[in-house]
């Protein structure tokens, strides 16, 4: 089942500046683990070293926070989109 | 919250005039205007977002603007910053800030704060507010506002924004979620976006602003629907509003049936800032070996063999450079460092020091020995040796 992921701002460096990566997966997870294995280095910026997702990335299926269907069980559809939505502080920019 | 704001003095012939176009529409009228003119709202931040939202509010003619902000109006403010003018740079954006909004609408009482917004003084300055309008740009204060807000008991009215996109939210209301309930953890530092990936147009702030303007001005009439329970996701080059729910979190450590925060914290540690405010590239492996703007110019000038690595974007390389550098942007490293001749020295720099720190690490890991930072960056050898690089 493909479905679409809508990369952020932030992280599209990391994906070869692409907005949507699309990929395969049954659930949030399958479809997380391919984006990460198509773009290996966003995998640091969403997992933690023992693979959980990080609580400053939030999901969203559609419009709902996967924190409340089922994290990354949550069954996908083809029509689904699944958005990573990063916590952003600006402002301007956070400089370093 | 609007019922509980008092009723306040008559509107003089003058305000009448001037808010007419309020006082028209139903659902203000004179006793909306009324609880404008004694509603008092706190802009934490007169930059990029409180410009727009003190320019609308004071028009609007909320009678107490309390503005938080210790900055100095600079050049690079004004491309977004439309309170402040080219003659307010160098002044306290306070002043300018204030002197702007009465001369929109001399009849607003402005209070200010030049001051940093801190755990020990925001309870403080929020006890004399309704609401919050957070126009802050770094997650300390983020989360500080945000929990000064829920125990405080004031709607916190949130915007933040990043080059194309802004997200906005009402938070903190008595019933609603709050931005812990959203991000219970703020980014580590190495995992926020460098200035490769900052940056923000100009308008963009002015629309996020104005739609927190707005959001306010709602609260304190008791009109409508808050941009409560849900997200309000705006991208500009999309040119596309999108909306995500936003639940309150019964185990919120803030505003949650058991909260474990009831005081405010260090927001400093809480962000994994404490001790790195001032070395924001902090090696794992010690110190990096660096090299100062002036050393370099002069082993430059002594004809040392060097290869100077500029790893930032191609459009910033375009605003100026080190003569003779090579870029390679920090994110090409990994797959274009075969092009580096690891026998060679080499300086590495960035704009400021912190996405080479990086480089020079990643360098060292890949076998690299002479290998050093330039201390700075690029800001550093505009300031210390060639003034025409132009500093952005």
């Amino acid at each position: 089942m493909s479905i679409k992921i809508l990369i952020p701002t932030p992280l599209r460096p990391f994906t070869g500046r692409q907005e949507e990566v699309e990929v395969d997966g049954r659930n949030v997870g399958e479809a997380l683990e391919g984006l990460i294995t198509s773009h290996p280095q966003l995998r640091n910026h969403l997992f933690t070293a023992d693979g959980k997702l990080r609580s400053f990335v939030n999901v969203y299926l559609n419009d709902e926070d996967i924190r409340y269907t089922g994290l990354q069980q949550t069954p996908v559809k083809s029509s689904d989109t699944l958005a990573i939505i990063p916590s952003i502080a600006g402002g301007c920019c956070c400089c370093c | 919250m609007a019922t509980t704001l008092s009723p306040s003095t008559p509107l003089s012939q003058d305000e009448i005039l001037r808010y007419s176009r309020h006082l028209i529409i139903p659902e203000v009228g004179v006793d909306g205007q009324q609880k404008l003119k004694a509603a008092r709202v706190l802009t934490v931040g007169a930059g990029g977002l409180g410009a727009p939202i003190g320019l609308y509010l004071a028009a609007a003619g909320v009678g107490t603007i309390g503005i938080v902000d210790f900055d100095i109006v600079d050049f690079s403010n004004l491309q977004r910053q439309v309170i402040h003018g080219t003659s307010d740079v160098g002044r306290p954006k306070l002043d300018s800030a204030r002197d702007t909004i009465l001369e929109i609408n001399p009849n607003v009482k402005v209070v200010g704060y030049e001051t940093k917004l801190t755990s020990e003084n925001a309870l403080e300055i929020f006890k004399d507010y309704d609401l919050v309008v957070d126009g802050t740009d770094n997650f300390p204060t983020r989360y500080l506002v945000n929990d000064a807000c829920v125990l405080s008991g004031i709607p916190n009215v949130y915007a933040s924004i990043f080059r194309f996109e802004g997200q906005a939210a009402v938070l903190a209301l008595p019933d609603g979620p709050c931005y812990r309930c959203w991000y219970p953890e703020p980014p580590p530092p190495g995992l926020v976006p460098s200035c490769a990936e900052g940056g923000v147009l100009g308008v963009l702030p002015g629309i996020m602003g104005t739609i927190q303007a707005m959001e306010a001005i709602k609260l304190i009439l008791g009109i409508g629907q808050p941009l409560k329970g849900r997200i309000l996701l705006f991208d500009a080059l999309q040119m596309k509003f999108r909306e995500l729910k936003l639940r309150k979190n019964p185990e919120c450590p803030v505003c949650g049936t058991q909260p474990t925060v009831t005081k405010l914290i260090d927001y400093q540690e809480f962000c994994g800032l404490r001790g790195v405010e001032t070395a924001p590239a902090v090696s794992a492996a010690g110190a990096l070996p660096e090299i100062t703007a002036k050393d370099l110019k002069k082993e430059i000038d002594q004809g040392r063999d060097l290869v100077i690595l500029d790893v930032r974007e191609p459009h910033e390389f375009q605003i100026g450079r080190i003569p003779g550098s090579t870029l390679i942007p920090l994110g090409d490293l990994p797959k274009r460092v075969n092009e580096l001749d690891p026998d060679r020295d080499l300086v590495v720099h960035c704009k400021m020091g912190g996405r080479s720190a990086k480089a020079v690490e990643f360098l060292r890991q890949s076998g690299f020995q002479k290998v050093r930072n330039l201390q700075g960056g690029i800001l550093a050898w505009s300031e210390q040796v060639d003034a025409s690089v132009p500093k952005y």
